[in-house]
């Protein structure tokens, strides 16, 4: 089912051993700060086999200097045109745009059977998505990298909300002009700030964990109860609604949900405006406008002085009074709405973002073996268009991840319930066969024998008594130990050593005491020796 | 010496055993306890030399002088990473000996004994020496497979029960010939029972695969045991009667300690069982395991990893033993270390070939003993752990046991590494372990596989980790 390039066939019949090469070009976005490539993934990916051009300043707003880039093994050049017609694949943050100095637009500039990967958002930009495909250009979406198990190391979007959560705790705090950490000084006490998050996704978390950092009482809510561990993990409260319902969707996002949930949902929301001092949303459902969860009225009864950081601002926002991408005062509430929260942090995002870009060119197969396959699933998942064709959207997973974790459970509790049984079956038999036996010994055996007898058993139940409370860590010693006192089967020979020096049975008791004795001497002094080794 | 002074001398000798067992059981005692028991064996020793009934000096210095001896050197040559083979030889020693004395005893016949206790006497000396050719020969083959001489795959004959059991009757069976000869009429069938028991005793051992052997082991300790206690009825020696039972019920326990930890019963593992379950199993659980990818990591990523992580969780096991990693380990830890990071080691209970294996192997490399943790105590720190080092270790560490109700090891306990943050697994390829199971641990998101000779491979880390480590204290000085 792979349909191979017609570039990369006429490259493969030139010279087999060819490097695939890289372009990164300067993000063109206003206020994109990213680079797709960093310094340290330029060595990664020259691992792979790829060579890496890259055009000069593109790292300039990520502070990566151009130098930093040839030091990497980076070609660096200025000529825009020449990079794009020269790469194989080409690796981008932002979708393709009109570039303003060349006049042009850069899907313009993919030559045939490039590939081309960064965040392409194909559902709100058909237009582009057509152009790519007249193009004939390959393009994967990193934006559509289906969120299973073994693409997390793929997954930008992740990457980028961790980020973003983060960020949106920094630029509450810097909008809010109080400690976020109780304290109690001289001066007086000082209350912890209460941070609201709703939507414990990626970012979600993240901001639970950076705000519970700086010292805050974070609540979190969800509309998947599925959440609720990993949240209390992160020492927030989960708030929960008193109604049943499950919001888990596909692909681990939400789905929309009833309409008494909503009602339910919105008067705690409203409950919580008036106590909580941060609000930071993040509710997104995938390919709709983010659900609206502060209405104008909440954002009226909070407190002067409280912060609303909207993290779904881009898609419509989860509160009603945003402005995208700004941050203003609302009846003494600072609302903000920034959209470009990881360009914010472009060294650390950036640095992630190549990562997850290596991840998948590693996965589809380094530079030397580099192809589409549509058997990836994860690849199938990204892939866009390839060779003409529109192939988004791939079909989706069917159910949603958290289902994976159950079986495991019930199969721990399965062993763990089904060992007793055998057990206790064989508790009343021993004990009856031990009677047997003593009652036959009794009656059969003469009274010598009965007290070595005695002796025997006695000695049975004190080995048994001191061997339970071994350590583990002496188990050796321990054997090496018990195996140099078995060697006292020497006595046995001593005794038989003294007749006539040649009968069979002072030989072969001579004998016994010759390994007997090495037997003893060696389990001793080895025993020795492990017992210095061991110390603290 | 009156018989009186050596019964007396007995007894402090028995109670020196006991209180060495009992000081082996903690750290703090054990040498202690080591010393008991050399005490306890010269009192023993000197007590029964001195006894009027032993005067054949000349041949017991002769045969003493060069026990001691031989003992001494090959203590003192072994390498600690042989030691299971040391102690399977010196059982198979103890089953020699256990052999020879029954044999003799019978040829020395006592004629004080009569009716129902000749018959008993009789009993003990067939018992003793069964169980001796036992020892003996299941012991050389555990030898033979520690030390590579034999493959450790289990031998797996068509009707191997069906062959132990008849051998066990033929044996039954020859007791009574035996039992109703006059004098020393009965020595036939005694060696023919003895060599038949010799091979029931290679064949149990042959059918037992490498990763069982420290259930061997401890099995054939614990059958040293008893057969010193038989030697002890058939001489009415009581000192040897509770030595044999001490050392026997340790060893049965020893065993069973070990199989709990690898959740299987007693008897399915000296049966061999294990082996015929896998074969079975292995094709079920290959379909079962998903086709997934392992990435590889090199040395560098490697030491990026644990330069970077402030908790490290050090997993060795077999393999670990086999290339002689364990002073690089111990040095990799020292410098984790002096760096401030937390690093302890999780031992499983049946990682290597002899209960306890790791523990001795790390003490020998100097690494602190409080920072050993069993699979217990460690388990449930796993999730808070940045990275995890697997060093040799595959079955035990093999998450199928938890996650694979079909998986031949199903059930058994295992150290939960890949809650860990991430996982370097130091492997010479993604083979199966002993088991035969294969691992979903490789193709796990964040196992990581270090491929190649895990020395190789402990010494490049080393060497990486040296030349940060150098330069962190130069920064310092700047500072």
């Amino acid at each position: 089912m792979t349909i191979a390039i017609g570039k990369e066939i006429q490259s493969a019949e030139r010279q087999e051993t060819i490097a695939k090469k890289i372009a990164v070009p300067k993000e063109i976005s206003s206020g994109e700060a990213r680079v797709a490539v960093t310094p340290t993934t330029v060595k990664k990916l020259k691992k792979l086999g790829f060579d890496v051009i890259i055009q000069a300043g593109a790292g300039a707003a990520a502070s990566f200097s151009d130098d930093d880039y040839r030091q990497a093994g980076c070609e660096v050049t200025a000529d825009i045109r020449w990079l794009w017609a020269n790469a194989d694949i080409v690796l981008k943050v932002r979708p393709p745009e009109h570039h303003p100095e060349l006049n042009t637009h850069e899907a313009e500039l993919l030559q045939e059977g490039t590939t081309l990967i960064s965040f392409l958002w194909p559902a709100q930009n058909s237009d582009l998505v057509e152009q790519l495909a007249v193009r004939k250009a390959t393009a994967l979406a990193m934006d559509s990298v289906p969120r299973i198990t073994r693409a997390q190391k793929m997954d930008a979007l992740s990457s980028m909300a961790n980020i973003a959560g983060y960020r949106a705790v920094i630029e509450a705090a810097n909008h809010f002009d109080r400690f976020f950490t109780g304290q109690i000084t001289a001066a007086g006490k000082v209350p912890p700030c209460k941070v609201l998050v709703i939507g414990a996704g990626v970012a979600g978390l993240s901001a639970i964990g950076t705000a519970r950092g700086l010292g805050a009482v974070v609540r979190a809510f969800d509309t998947r109860p599925a959440v609720k561990e990993q949240v209390q993990s992160l020492g927030a409260e989960f708030l929960e609604l008193a109604f049943e319902e499950d919001g888990s969707g596909t692909g681990g996002y939400a789905k929309v949900m009833s309409k008494e949930f909503i009602e339910a949902e919105m008067a705690l929301f409203a409950q919580q405006a008036e106590e909580v001092d941060i609000i930071i949303t993040t509710a997104l459902i995938p390919g709709k406008k983010a659900p609206l969860l502060i209405t104008q009225p909440m954002v009226e009864s909070m407190k002067s002085g409280s912060v609303v950081v909207d993290m779904a601002a881009e898609q419509g926002g989860n509160c009603e009074v945003t402005h995208p991408g700004e941050i203003y005062q609302y009846q003494g509430v600072t609302i903000i709405g920034l959209t470009d929260l990881p360009s914010r942090m472009a060294s650390q995002s950036s640095q992630l973002y190549s990562i997850n870009l290596y991840h998948l060119l590693n996965d589809m197969g380094g530079s030397e073996h580099y192809r589409v396959d549509f058997e990836d699933e994860v690849v199938r998942g990204a892939l866009v268009t390839h060779a003409g064709e529109i192939t988004w959207p791939a079909p989706r997973p069917a159910a949603p991840a958290p289902a994976a974790a159950p079986p495991t459970a019930v199969a721990t509790t399965d062993v763990e319930t089904a060992k007793p049984a055998p057990q206790r079956s064989l508790a009343w038999l021993w004990p009856t066969l031990a009677g047997l036996a003593l009652l036959g010994i009794g009656l059969g055996a003469p009274s010598s024998f009965l007290s070595h007898f005695t002796v025997f058993v006695l000695a049975c139940f004190v080995g048994w008594q001191i061997i339970w409370n071994v350590a583990p860590a002496l188990h050796t010693p321990l054997m090496s130990v018990t195996n140099a006192i078995s060697g006292i089967i020497i006595i046995g020979g001593m005794l038989q050593i003294s007749g006539e020096i040649s009968s069979p049975t002072a030989l072969l008791g001579a004998i016994a005491i010759l390994v007997g004795t090495i037997n003893i001497t060696g389990g001793f002094l080895v025993t020795q020796r492990m017992l210095k080794m061991f110390r603290k | 010496m009156s018989q009186n002074l050596v019964t007396v001398a007995y007894v402090a000798a028995s109670a020196l055993f006991i209180l060495s067992l009992g000081g082996l059981s903690h750290q703090e005692t054990a040498r202690r306890g080591n010393y008991y028991g050399i005490a306890g064996m010269a009192i023993a020793f000197l007590a029964t030399a001195l006894s009027a009934q032993v005067t054949g000096y000349l041949t017991l210095s002769a045969m003493i002088v060069p026990g001691i001896m031989i003992g001494g050197i090959v203590a003192s040559r072994v390498a600690m990473t042989s030691m299971p083979e040391l102690v399977a030889i010196l059982h198979s020693f103890v089953g020699l000996a256990a052999v020879l004395v029954g044999i003799a005893n019978y040829l020395q016949p006592e004629p004080t004994l009569l009716g129902v206790e000749e018959t008993i006497h009789k009993i003990e000396i067939y018992i003793g020496v069964f169980i001796g050719a036992v020892t003996f020969t299941g012991s050389i083959i555990a030898f033979g497979k520690l030390r590579a001489i034999l493959g450790s795959k289990p031998l797996m004959l068509p009707a191997r029960h069906l062959l132990n059991l008849g051998m066990l009757a033929a044996v039954i069976g020859l007791g009574f010939p035996f039992m109703s000869a006059e004098g020393a009429g009965g020595l036939t069938p005694l060696l023919v029972a003895a060599a038949i028991a010799a091979v029931l005793g290679l064949h149990l051992v042959l059918a037992i695969g490498g990763a069982d052997m420290p259930v061997v082991i401890s099995m054939l300790n614990s059958y040293s045991g008893w057969a010193a206690a038989a030697a002890g009825f058939m001489l009415s020696n009581d000192l040897l009667i509770i030595t044999g039972a001490l050392v026997g019920s340790s060893g049965a326990i020893l065993s069973y300690i070990m199989c709990k930890a690898m959740n299987r019963s007693f008897f399915s593992v000296i049966l061999g069982g294990f082996g015929a379950r896998a074969s079975g199993a292995t094709k079920g659980s290959a379909t079962a395991v998903p086709g997934g990818k392992a990435t590889s990591i090199d040395v560098e990523e490697t030491v990026e990893l644990l330069e970077q992580a402030n908790s490290v969780i050090i997993v060795p096991g077999y393999g670990m033993a086999v290339a002689q990693a364990q002073h690089a380990v111990s040095d990799i830890t020292q410098r984790l270390r002096q760096q401030g990071k937390q690093v302890r080691f999780g031992i499983h209970p049946v990682a290597g070939r002899l209960p306890g294996h790791m523990n001795v192997l790390l003490a020998e490399a100097n690494v602190p003993y409080d920072i050993v943790l069993e699979m217990d105590e460690i388990n449930e720190d796993f999730p808070e752990t940045d990275v995890v080092l697997v060093i040799g270790a595959n079955d035990t560490v093999n998450p199928s046991a938890l996650e694979d109700p079909a998986s031949p090891i199903a059930g058994m306990p295992v150290l939960e590494v890949w809650k860990a943050r991430q996982v370097v697994v130091m492997k010479r390829s993604l083979s199966s372990g002993y088991a035969g199971v294969d691992n979903p641990l490789f193709y796990k998101e964040n196992a990581q596989m270090l491929f190649g000779d895990a020395k190789a491979n402990v010494n490049a880390v080393l060497g990486q980790l040296s030349k940060t480590g150098k330069a962190q204290p130069q920064a310092l000085a700047a500072v």
